[in-house]
């Protein structure tokens, strides 16, 4: 198996499992807030996960947007009336579940074997951002000359989903043209 | 072993999104797939004592780690959250129609 | 009598209006430095879009209304998408698309790196203009408040 030093370990196991258990409690909870406010737990451990694995442009970005998706997440769940969640539960839709699920995971595991051990990745690509990203841009944050000027593309397609989405936002939630009634 | 705790956590957001009949449930399991993902990628680009990857203009900073999947996240959790936003509102309206989040009692596709 | 005050109560507005220029200015920081520092264009123009829902969250639609509204927001969201494809395209005379056409600079430096400062810049306007747009579409267009 791979092995980890002691730092990472320390540090790590115990961010995947706090965020493992806050995705537990948010799915299992009966009460809509407190599920909204654990998914705004599990995220905030991600940023602090991202800060741990030296991408703190990650770690700001995940903390600031893990804000805003709180608050529109909020925003949709409160002053609705909740009913009652648990009217039965479908036992076979569990129990299909159960089993996809853990078809998944086996063959999750068996894929997971073949890839490269955790902290020796394969640098190919890397390599050449690494060595000649300063003196081709001139930028110092290699991640910022990454997505900006070597993968203009990536940016531009990001911008274009995310102009479609606020057309659809807006086009969803409008009144004008809608049916009085 | 690091990456399958990972895989655990997609495996919740999929047993979340399959079984629970709530829409804000449903989005909730969407998120955290999200966050496993953005996880798996960021632990595949590490490196043991790495340093983050930006020059430093005093030394030079040997053993960097990967930029490119850093970057490829970067654009992912901002598309993320504008998917995101559009679910939320796509589920306000169908509550604002039907009066319930229950995905079993919006069967009516007209009036 | 004056109509009665939107807004949650005396204690936040002031703490809001304390705080809320530097989360703005903040925000700026980050982007106008996202080529020497961790930041960039997405993280400062969702906090920019944060400062913006701050004051709309505190003192209610209509105060905030004042410094930026729907029109605006969309005007800017427009600037931000034309801008970028602008630099884009720019890249054409010096042979092709993206091509980092401005002098690079010093390394290290404020003014450095060509065109990224300014793809940083309409980053920062498209993010945070759209995130913006988003909030209000939820928060101020009623849907679902009266009850049938």
């Amino acid at each position: 198996m791979d092995f980890v030093t002691l730092q990472e370990a320390v540090q790590l196991y115990p961010l995947l499992i706090f965020m493992i258990l806050a995705a537990v409690v948010a799915v299992e909870t009966k009460d809509l807030l407190s599920s909204v406010i654990a998914v705004g737990a599990a995220g905030l451990g991600l940023s602090v996960a991202f800060l741990i694995l030296k991408a703190p442009d990650l770690a700001i970005t995940q903390l600031v947007v893990e804000i805003l998706c709180l608050i529109l997440l909020i925003r949709a769940t409160i002053k609705r009336d909740i009913p009652s969640l648990n009217r039965g539960t479908d036992y076979a839709r569990l129990i299909s579940a159960l089993i996809f699920v853990l078809i998944f995971l086996s063959f999750g595991y068996f894929a997971l074997r073949e890839l490269p051990p955790f902290g020796k990745p394969y640098l190919k690509v890397a390599t050449e951002y690494l060595n000649q990203g300063l003196s081709k841009t001139g930028a110092a944050n290699l991640v910022t000359s990454v997505i900006l000027d070597f993968r203009g593309y990536d940016t531009l397609g990001e911008a274009t989903v995310l102009f479609t989405a606020v057309m659809g936002v807006i086009v969803v939630l409008r009144k004008i043209g809608r049916i009085k009634k | 072993m690091i990456y399958l705790l990972c895989f655990v956590l997609f495996c919740i957001g999929l047993y979340c999104i399959l079984v629970k009949k709530n829409l804000i449930k449903i989005i909730i399991g969407i998120s955290i797939i999200d966050y496993s993902l953005y996880l798996f990628l960021i632990l595949i680009g590490y490196r043991m004592q790495g340093r983050a990857p930006i020059h430093s203009p005093v030394q030079r900073i040997e053993n960097m780690v990967d930029p490119l999947p850093q970057a490829l996240v970067l654009t992912a959790i901002v598309i993320g959250l504008a998917v995101l936003a559009l679910l939320i509102s796509i589920a306000v309206r169908l509550y604002d129609k039907y009066g319930t989040f229950d995905i079993t009692k919006i069967r009516k596709l007209k009036g | 009598m004056k109509e009665p005050e939107q807004g949650m109560t005396l204690i936040v507005k002031v703490i809001t209006r304390l705080t809320v220029g530097f989360i703005l200015l903040f925000g700026i920081y980050i982007v106008l430095h996202g080529h020497l520092s961790p930041g960039g264009g997405f993280a400062g123009g969702v906090i920019v879009a944060l400062s913006f829902i701050h004051l709309i969250l505190a003192y209610g639609g209509k105060f905030a209304f004042k410094k930026l509204d729907q029109i605006k927001a969309s005007f800017l969201e427009n600037i931000g998408a034309i801008m970028f494809l602008t630099i884009a395209l720019l890249g054409i005379i010096g042979g092709f698309f993206f091509l980092n056409f401005l002098n690079k600079g010093e390394p290290f430096h404020l003014a450095s790196a060509g065109i990224i400062p300014f793809c940083n810049i309409a980053i920062c306007l498209k993010v945070g203009a759209g995130l913006f747009l988003i909030f209000i579409a939820l928060t101020l267009f009623k849907i679902g408040e009266k009850k049938r």
